[in-house]
């Protein structure tokens, strides 16, 4: 066995793509120091103190094969409890690094040695999963060599890890949050913007939309709850400028990793187009993109090919478009290129709060009366797709009175869900006038102008018929658009290489209500919170359809500990093989896990300060294979 | 609000601490703060005051304890002319809504007195804040405060206020009679320096006392109604 230094795995960090195991021969077995640290951060914008791996934020790059075995000596020098996650890595669940449901965690001046076989390739990370040692810095970036031939070449590769580092402590805001949810909101509308809006909709749209939304107390603003924080790219600020050198002509892997706490990204580098290779590790069919939205805790790869001798600019908007992560893609030291203005802040609308029902109509009434999607279905139906064929439930419980499904001509709605959506193929809105029944919406209900703002904007600028994405509610104020007006990777575009499974039928199904109080700050799974939650009991062989029902007007980055999630995108067998699955605002998504992995494991949306304020599970998975399961033998007390 | 919700609020905190160390699985974080809405120095005609008005809260989602300090200190004479410390448990009754129990301690010039506090605290539609006490002893009286804000830009903030005082009897100690209200009415302009720390502001403040407790103040020598222009800092921690 090889021991890795400290040195070995800084140089890793440096970018300099060192397989960690050096030996000759010895690939097979890689031994790894680790140590968890008080670390100094340094953003550009603020410097505060944090937690890192081996004296650093973010930690190394740790670089495995896929068929070694890896022994890992954890050390905390912290003076309080931590713990390491290998986010995304199908392990034995004692290996999983999660405190209380994979092991204790690792006590201050203890070591802990991991230890478990690489079965996998592809991007990943890993990071504490104690109290809010992630947002605090605990957060670094894996890279698995894979033992056979990747379907795509590249020259040279760089691991793009993107954090929201905030100045002030993950305690901190927590605290600030259940004090009072909007505290870190600064894009909240002000009596000036309403001014506006009267200009543009008529004082009574504008009244009765801000009514509206006072009526249930809630803010079309709430993209972002935490906001005040630096975007970083591999621990660099904007002004720090990451920078990733190239030759002109070469092929250069990204291995985009969103380690942020709370932070969804739309990404670019203007004036090239990226191939989306690999979906959270996953390969995936090449899709050429000109912009992408990573949610938390995903990973994407692409492959980008610059081939002037010039400097480009990754640029990565926070979804709130109130910061942004900047680095440059450069063929020499020093170049830099034009630096994008922010776009304009979208706003949540009533579709997001899942209300889209009695506007929506109104909106198809003019949209079904005289305009037909090119493939021959109306626009009702894809307004449908937002709309589960469950009761809506609003955010603060309160069911939703008189939200009849039936269709302004008397036909009722057949519980048309995503996957049916998506099977049907992508309904491109083909003319403006589509845009004009939208709007109509917007001022006879309550929809916001955001949406349509950016709907034109998109229509104006690009030309472009502008998709309808089924993992949007239809209206929603989140619908990204390319900022050049082309192509934005959509969850339906993501399509298995290799499928890892067998396709066939769900054992049977669970619905998860992502539910939520956003003015007490309480977040929560079918409304209870993981305090008070019954474990999900899985049996060990089934495969389980996982129903995502949001009914808040947050998005949610939903992770599965220790087995795949394969995310129900209507491509059948080719449907993508995720760790994370993001679900929006007023939308149902499906996933399904081949139960595999005996064990106890966590499962959880993965922004910070929503999993600690409750939703969170945790999933037991009985039976299994007895030399798997001496899961039993490690039963904690508890949950 | 039903009454029954009410009550049903008022007794679950005992329930609450009951339950709570028999579910130790995962250890939320306490939560605690102090928000001070109001310490601030009122220029008067007659008389100059120094106020402020603080919750200090500790506790979790299903159960908060907060200390509530309101004070108004007449530099005229040198006296408190209101000076509470409440102690405030509250629960969750609705989504939006606390039920409020506890006790107040007042202690201004004119003597001290013990009550019950039992009321409500939350957000109403359209973003009011509002608490509504009700005074339970000797003296029975209740009080209405509604806040709300008008955001001007993200930080520089207006805020209406209103409190509304309503004894239930004769209460000649504390200078009020039966039914006779008194209103007070503010206007403040904040500005947040540091995120919402602190927040300097300046305003204006209007009081004014109707029917028997207008009377008992005309009759030692004061007006009915005064204006106060006011600097201060909103504080949050």
């Amino acid at each position: 066995m090889i021991t890795i230094t400290r040195q070995h795995v800084v140089g890793a960090v440096m970018g300099l793509g060192l397989v960690a195991a050096l030996g000759s021969g010895s690939a097979q077995a890689g031994e790894y120091n680790i140590t968890i640290d008080p670390v100094t951060i340094d953003t550009g914008d603020f410097t505060r103190s944090g937690v890192g791996f081996n004296g650093a934020s973010p930690g190394p790059v740790l670089r495995f094969k896929e068929g070694e075995n890896v022994t890992i000596n954890v050390t905390n020098n912290l003076s309080e409890d931590s713990s390491i996650h290998w986010h995304g890595l199908i392990l034995p669940f004692q290996q999983d690094g999660v405190p209380n449901i994979s092991y204790p965690g690792i006590k201050s001046g203890e070591t802990f040695t991991y230890n478990f076989p690489i079965k996998q390739s592809g991007t990943y990370w890993f990071h504490s999963h104690s109290g809010f040692q992630e947002p605090d810095g605990a957060y670094g970036a894996i890279v698995i060599e894979p033992k056979e031939r990747e379907p795509y070449r590249y020259d040279r590769e760089y691991v793009v890890q993107l954090a929201d580092a905030h100045p002030h402590s993950g305690n901190r805001i927590m605290r600030n949050l259940k004090m009072m949810a909007d505290y870190y909101n600064r894009k909240q509308q002000t009596v000036f913007d309403f001014f506006k809006d009267s200009e543009k909709m008529g004082l009574g749209a504008a009244l009765s939309d801000r009514m509206a939304w006072g009526d249930m107390r809630m803010m079309a603003t709430d993209i972002e709850d935490l906001q005040g924080f630096t975007p970083l790219i591999n621990g660099k600020g904007p002004d720090q400028n990451w920078t990733g050198l190239f030759k002109p002509g070469e092929r250069v892997r990204l291995r985009f990793i969103n380690s942020s706490a709370m932070t969804y990204f739309d990404i670019r580098i203007p004036g090239l187009k990226m191939t989306v290779v690999q979906a959270d590790g996953n390969n995936v069919q090449p899709v050429s993109v000109d912009e992408f939205r990573i949610a938390v805790a995903e990973t994407y790869d692409v492959i980008v090919r610059p081939a002037e001798d010039k400097a480009y600019t990754i640029f990565a908007e926070s979804m709130g478009r109130t910061a942004y992560a900047r680095g440059t893609l450069a063929p020499r030291e020093g170049l830099t290129a034009e630096v994008p203005d922010l776009r304009k802040s979208p706003l949540l609308t009533m579709a997001d709060m899942g209300m889209s029902h009695g506007m929506d109509h109104g909106a198809m009434a003019m949209g079904s009366a005289t305009h037909k999607m090119p493939d021959g279905s109306s626009m009702s139906g894809a307004a449908h797709d937002a709309h589960s064929s469950t009761t809506h439930k609003m955010p603060d419980g309160s069911e939703m009175k008189g939200a009849g499904h039936a269709m302004p001509d008397g036909s009722q709605m057949q519980g048309a869900e995503h996957q049916g959506m998506a099977q049907g193929g992508r309904h491109q809105m083909s003319d403006d006038a589509m845009m004009k029944g939208m709007d109509h919406s917007a001022q006879g209900a309550m929809a916001q102008s955001g949406m349509d703002n950016s709907m034109h904007g998109g229509m104006a600028k690009g030309g472009m018929a502008k998709e309808a994405d089924s993992f949007y509610a239809s209206n929603s104020g989140l619908m990204p658009s390319a900022a050049n007006g082309g192509k934005f990777l959509s969850y339906n575009d993501l399509k298995a290489q290799k499928p890892l499974y067998k396709q066939r039928p769900p054992t049977r199904e669970i619905e998860l209500r992502l539910t939520g109080n956003m003015e007490r700050y309480i977040w929560s799974i079918n409304g209870v919170k993981f305090k008070d939650a019954e474990p999900i009991r899985l049996k060990y062989g089934e495969r389980v359809r996982f129903k995502f029902v949001n009914e808040t007007m947050m998005t949610h980055p939903m992770h599965l500990h220790g087995m795949w999630s394969i995310l129900d995108n209507g491509n059948g067998k080719w449907n993508p093989i995720k760790h994370v699955v993001s679900v929006s605002p007023g939308t149902t998504v499906y996933m399904e896990t081949e139960v595999d992995a005996p064990g106890q494991w966590a499962f959880h949306c993965h922004l910070s300060y929503h999993a600690d304020a409750g939703m969170f599970r945790k999933v037991v998975v009985e039976g299994g294979p007895k030399e798997q399961a001496d899961a039993s033998a490690v039963r904690h007390e508890g949950h | 609000m039903t009454l029954q919700k009410i009550l049903a609020g008022l007794v679950a905190p005992a329930f609450v601490i009951s339950v709570l160390p028999a579910t130790p699985v995962q250890a939320e974080p306490l939560i605690w703060g102090v928000q001070a809405e109001q310490t601030e120095f009122r220029y008067g005609k007659d008389t100059d005051v120094f106020a402020w008005n603080f919750d200090a809260l500790v506790g979790s989602d299903e159960l908060k304890l907060v200390w509530r300090s309101e004070g108004e200190f007449a530099t005229k004479n040198d006296n408190f002319e209101r000076l509470e410390n409440q102690l405030r448990a509250q629960v969750p009754i609705s989504t939006f809504f606390d039920a409020v129990g506890g006790i107040r301690f007042s202690s201004p010039s004119t003597g001290n007195r013990f009550d019950g506090v039992i009321g409500l605290h939350g957000l109403a539609p359209q973003f009011f804040e509002v608490d509504a006490d009700l005074f339970v002893g000797e003296y029975p009286s209740a009080r209405l405060d509604v806040d709300y804000e008008v955001l001007l830009t993200n930080r520089l903030i207006a805020t209406p206020t209103i409190e509304l005082n309503l004894p239930f009897t004769d209460d000649t100690k504390y200078g009020k009679a039966a039914f006779g209200p008194s209103l007070e009415v503010g206007l403040r302009l904040s500005y947040d320096v540091v995120d919402r720390l602190l927040s300097p502001y300046i305003g204006i403040h209007y009081e004014r006392s109707f029917g028997g407790t207008a009377n008992i103040k005309r009759s030692e020598g004061e007006d009915a109604g005064a204006v106060f222009f006011l600097v201060g800092a909103k504080m949050i921690f």
